[in-house]
């Protein structure tokens, strides 16, 4: 089964050692990974604004690009909300029917249907601050809720415990929205900033020197935030870890 | 909501960045609130029955929105049996000018006030004053901010967004006092000294409602000052003002909703005073009036009705990391917050297009709800309504139609990243972090990378179909 | 029409469809074991104070002892002939002079604290918000498990004002600062006295 790779485009654009390490990954697993050419857009920022007539050219291409795959595997947890959500701007056929409920985030993938249990070439000697984006985490479900006193579970969790040498640091606020929030980072960037400054200081207080998550949006937001502040924390994504990076 | 609001676009965006923007105010609101939620998490961790009393809660207030006018007429009905009159407004004016009436009846001058966010609504407080009748908030929060000329900004805590100084000043310049003595004990005990004789001789008292009882005719009031109680109890008139979706059904609900309603608000299991009001006293009035202002419109809308369950515990507003870092004065309206956000829309969309944009759409809210509205939810849809109807800015309808476009075509996609990848890298930093920058004011922008992932599978991993 | 006809017609439009049952309403393991204890232990989180009636004690001169002889006392309660009565007044403004209130409750709450007073209770319903201190006299053995249950007995139909009320007066709207006695009295404190 080919399984093909959704590469979003923030990640494509200016981070694409993220994508290269999601499809080495794959590939690592014994996965058969296609990545067709010709990527956008999933859609999500013209939906989360309302204008679905405005999200209905990349929603359509993006069902063109992946139809024809079984599965398809994207590393970013707020695109893969608004396939499994919304994403209805174009007719819901058969085929986009199909698509919808045969994504799945990067993580996910790993740890329900891989159930990868081990990941002997990574190591990672650092102390991380671990962030959920608020898509994968009331979302998509990748792991429990503080609102809601839940039995404690968490799947990028049990994926990085995996990782020899790594240590986890949780900062006061452990599931507060980091403030990226698509295009509310530059249409309310007060607040946007703000949250971001506050979640860095968070886990740098800490004692994270890495923060990791299984989404670049947050990241480059908050990477933006810690820069400017001159808050030394480092970022990374979980897909570069689990493949092995080493800083 | 009311006659008087005008249709300019409430800009939520500019409040909020001025908030952000007094670091000593914002730090402390902030960290208030987020301890608010921090009480209410170890309430909730401490009763096993939580969640099955939000299920409870949620279905309760559904049920009885699915047969309000079966409730409120029996409600009405166990009420004048009780020896309570009751009254019927449809909109702000009505209510108001019901209020009037009856207290132009009992030639009453002076009203003693408990906290209620539907004469918020109404507009009430200047109505009655350009009438002649003087109002004395009793709750200290609303009292602040009635001394002070603004609305609350919070339902359950009105002042969170000031600092004893503040509180200090406003007293000085109003009601006397030290302005350089923000002792809040002090402060507290000048309130209470110079607000008493004000109830004391008040010729009627009103009240709101947190619940009415269909099965007994009784109104509920909770509060942790007592103001309540003695707004209701000392004057010999007794007004309450509720909005209709206050009714639950039976005594026995208030087992589920009391619960819920403290703990969720404050993170305390009760509040001081939980009074139960069925009839006036002997030689007494006692008044209710049950107001529509916009709850039946609402309770039409398909996706939206079930914001009518709302209890008003404020806990959207103390989880929201938006709200926290924005201050209820900025959303300009009675109800701020992520709930203000799916109410207010509905009342004047124009107005107040601006809420549900106010958002990360992170979903705290929706978890904390006691009566399970799915408040992210509504947002998201409030945001396909507005922008269907044509209340988005023009500037940014025309920049996500032109990312609609850019984004459909892969020739236009890599054309526009790889132009932001070429700025990012060549242009100096005083033209990269220009004004025109949003992103920029608050954050560093990426480092730009030698290639788009796309430019790198097509070397290394090219196309087998 | 009038308005009450226009609005219960514009809530019979609008009717939510589907079908939304009342749900019934289960009971909830509460507080169990000792009753009494959890019951101080609530109310000293609400800001409430408790003390017992040492046995054998008279409760006139136990609360005479601890209040002094300055402090005007009136009383609620037929248990304390010896002071002056709450009802033994025009206008209910008229008790503003109170220092302390003696009232007797009907039972507690130990889930929160709590205890309840109504109109009977009181009998001048500002007594429990005029006097600058509460005294509330309640039976060690009526004390129910949780708030749930207090809601399913009869005695909130049959009093016109029913206050459920747990600890002093608070407010904490400065500055988040805790203070107790607000509006209403700056101090509660329960005396478990069995009914005399």
């Amino acid at each position: 089964m080919t399984v093909g790779l959704a590469i979003p485009c923030f990640i494509d654009a200016f981070f694409p050692e993220v994508g290269i390490a999601s499809l080495e990954l794959l590939e690592r697993l014994g996965v058969d990974v296609a990545y067709p050419q010709g990527q956008t857009c999933c859609g999500q920022p013209m939906a989360n604004n309302g204008c679905q007539g405005a999200a209905q050219g990349a929603e359509a291409h993006f069902v063109d690009l992946f139809a024809g795959f079984e599965a398809v595997v994207m590393p970013s947890g707020s695109c893969v909300h608004h396939l499994r959500s919304h994403f209805d701007a174009i007719p819901q056929t058969e085929r986009v029917r199909h698509l919808r409920e045969n994504t799945y985030e990067l993580v996910e993938y790993l740890h329900d249907v891989l159930r990868v249990d081990d990941f002997p070439w990574a190591e990672f000697p650092h102390k991380i601050g671990l962030h959920n984006s608020c898509g994968t985490l009331r979302s998509l479900r990748h792991a429990s809720m503080s609102e809601l006193g839940e039995t404690p579970f968490s799947k990028p969790l049990d994926l990085l415990s995996k990782v020899a040498g790594i240590e986890f640091v949780t900062p006061a606020r452990p599931d507060e929205c980091c403030g990226f929030g698509g295009t509310f980072s530059v249409a309310e960037d007060a607040v946007s900033g703000r949250m971001g400054l506050d979640k860095v200081r968070d886990h740098a207080a800490a004692g994270a020197e890495y923060i990791v998550s299984a989404d670049t949006s947050c990241l480059m937001h908050q990477q933006g935030c810690a820069r400017r502040a001159g808050v030394p924390l480092r970022f990374i994504h979980i897909a570069q870890i689990l493949n092995g990076a080493r800083a | 909501m009311s006659a008087t609001t005008g249709h300019k676009p409430v800009d939520h965006a500019a409040a909020a960045a001025a908030f952000v923007a007094d670091t000593p105010h914002l730090a402390f609101h902030d960290k208030r609130l987020w301890e608010l939620r921090q009480k209410r998490d170890g309430q909730m961790h401490g009763i096993p029955e939580w969640q099955e009393l939000r299920d409870l809660a949620s279905a309760i207030k559904e049920h009885t929105l699915s047969r309000l006018p079966e409730y409120l007429e029996q409600f009405e009905a166990q009420a004048q049996a009780n020896g309570v009159r009751v009254h019927w407004a449809r909109d702000a004016d009505e209510h108001n000018a019901t209020v009037l009436r009856i207290l132009r009846e009992h030639n009453a001058k002076t009203l003693a006030k408990s906290k209620s966010m539907l004469t918020e609504e109404c507009e009430m407080a200047p109505f009655l004053e350009r009438h002649g009748i003087t109002i004395t908030e009793t709750d200290l929060g609303e009292r602040i901010q009635q001394l002070d000329g603004q609305p609350p900004s919070h339902i359950v805590v009105p002042a969170v967004h000031k600092l004893r100084a503040d509180v200090a000043r406003v007293f000085a310049r109003t009601i006397g006092g030290d302005p350089d003595n923000s002792d809040p004990n002090a402060l507290a005990e000048h309130a209470r000294m110079t607000t008493r004789p004000l109830m004391l001789d008040a010729d009627a008292g009103m009240t709101g409602a947190n619940f009415l009882v269909a099965e007994t005719g009784a109104v509920v009031v909770c509060t942790n000052e007592g103001n309540a109680d003695l707004s209701a109890n000392l004057p010999r008139v007794h007004i309450v003002s509720a909005g209709v979706e206050k009714l639950i059904p039976r005594q026995a609900d208030l087992g589920v909703f009391i619960r819920l309603l403290s703990r969720s608000a404050l993170g305390s299991p009760i509040t001081q005073y939980t009074s139960h009001f069925r009839g006036p006293r002997d030689g007494a009035e006692m008044h209710i009036i049950l107001v529509d202002n916009g709850r039946s419109k609402r309770l039409g809308q398909e996706d939206f009705w079930t914001s009518l369950k709302c209890i008003r515990c404020g806990a959207c507003m103390n989880t929201c990391p938006v709200y926290r870092r924005s201050g209820g004065l900025s959303y300009g309206a009675v109800y701020s917050g992520p709930i203000g956000a799916i109410i207010n829309p509905a009342y004047d969309p124009a107005r107040y297009a601006a809420l549900p944009f106010a958002s990360t759409l992170n979903g705290s809210c929706t978890n904390v709800c006691p009566v399970r509205i799915n408040i992210h939810d509504q947002l998201y849809k409030w945001r396909r309504l507005i922008a269907e109807g044509g209340f988005l800015p023009r500037k940014k309808v025309f920049g996500l139609r032109v990312m609609g476009v850019v984004l459909a075509s892969p020739t236009l996609y890599r054309l526009a990243t790889a132009s932001a990848r070429m700025a990012v890298r060549v242009l100096p930093r005083a033209l990269l972090y220009s004004r025109l920058n949003a992103w920029g004011r608050d954050r560093e922008v990426p480092v730009a990378p030698k290639e788009s992932f796309a430019a790198w599978a097509a070397r290394h991993r090219p196309a087998k179909k | 029409m009038s308005a009450r006809e226009d609005i219960l017609a514009a809530l019979r439009t609008a009717r939510p469809p589907g079908e939304h049952p009342l749900p019934a309403l289960p009971t909830f393991p509460g507080v169990e074991g000792d009753l009494l204890a959890a019951f101080q232990v609530s109310l000293a989180v609400m800001g409430g104070q408790w003390v017992s009636l040492p046995e054998g004690e008279a409760l006139g001169a136990f609360i005479r002892a601890r209040v002094g002889d300055g402090p005007l006392i009136r009383s609620a309660t037929d248990e304390l002939p010896d002071f002056p009565r709450v009802d033994a007044v025009n206008r209910p403004r008229d008790l503003e002079n109170v220092d302390v209130a003696v009232v007797r409750a009907r039972f507690g709450v130990a889930e929160t604290g709590s205890v309840f007073l109504s109109d009977h209770e009181l009998r001048v319903n500002t007594i429990a918000y005029l006097a600058q201190h509460l005294i509330v006299l309640l039976d060690p053995v009526a004390i129910l498990p949780g708030i749930a249950d207090a809601y399913r007995r009869l005695d909130f139909a049959e009093a016109r004002y029913v206050s459920l009320m747990t600890g002093p007066s608070a407010t904490a709207d400065i500055e988040g600062v805790m203070i107790r006695g607000a509006q209403g009295v700056r101090s509660l404190t329960v005396v478990f006295a069995p009914i005399g």
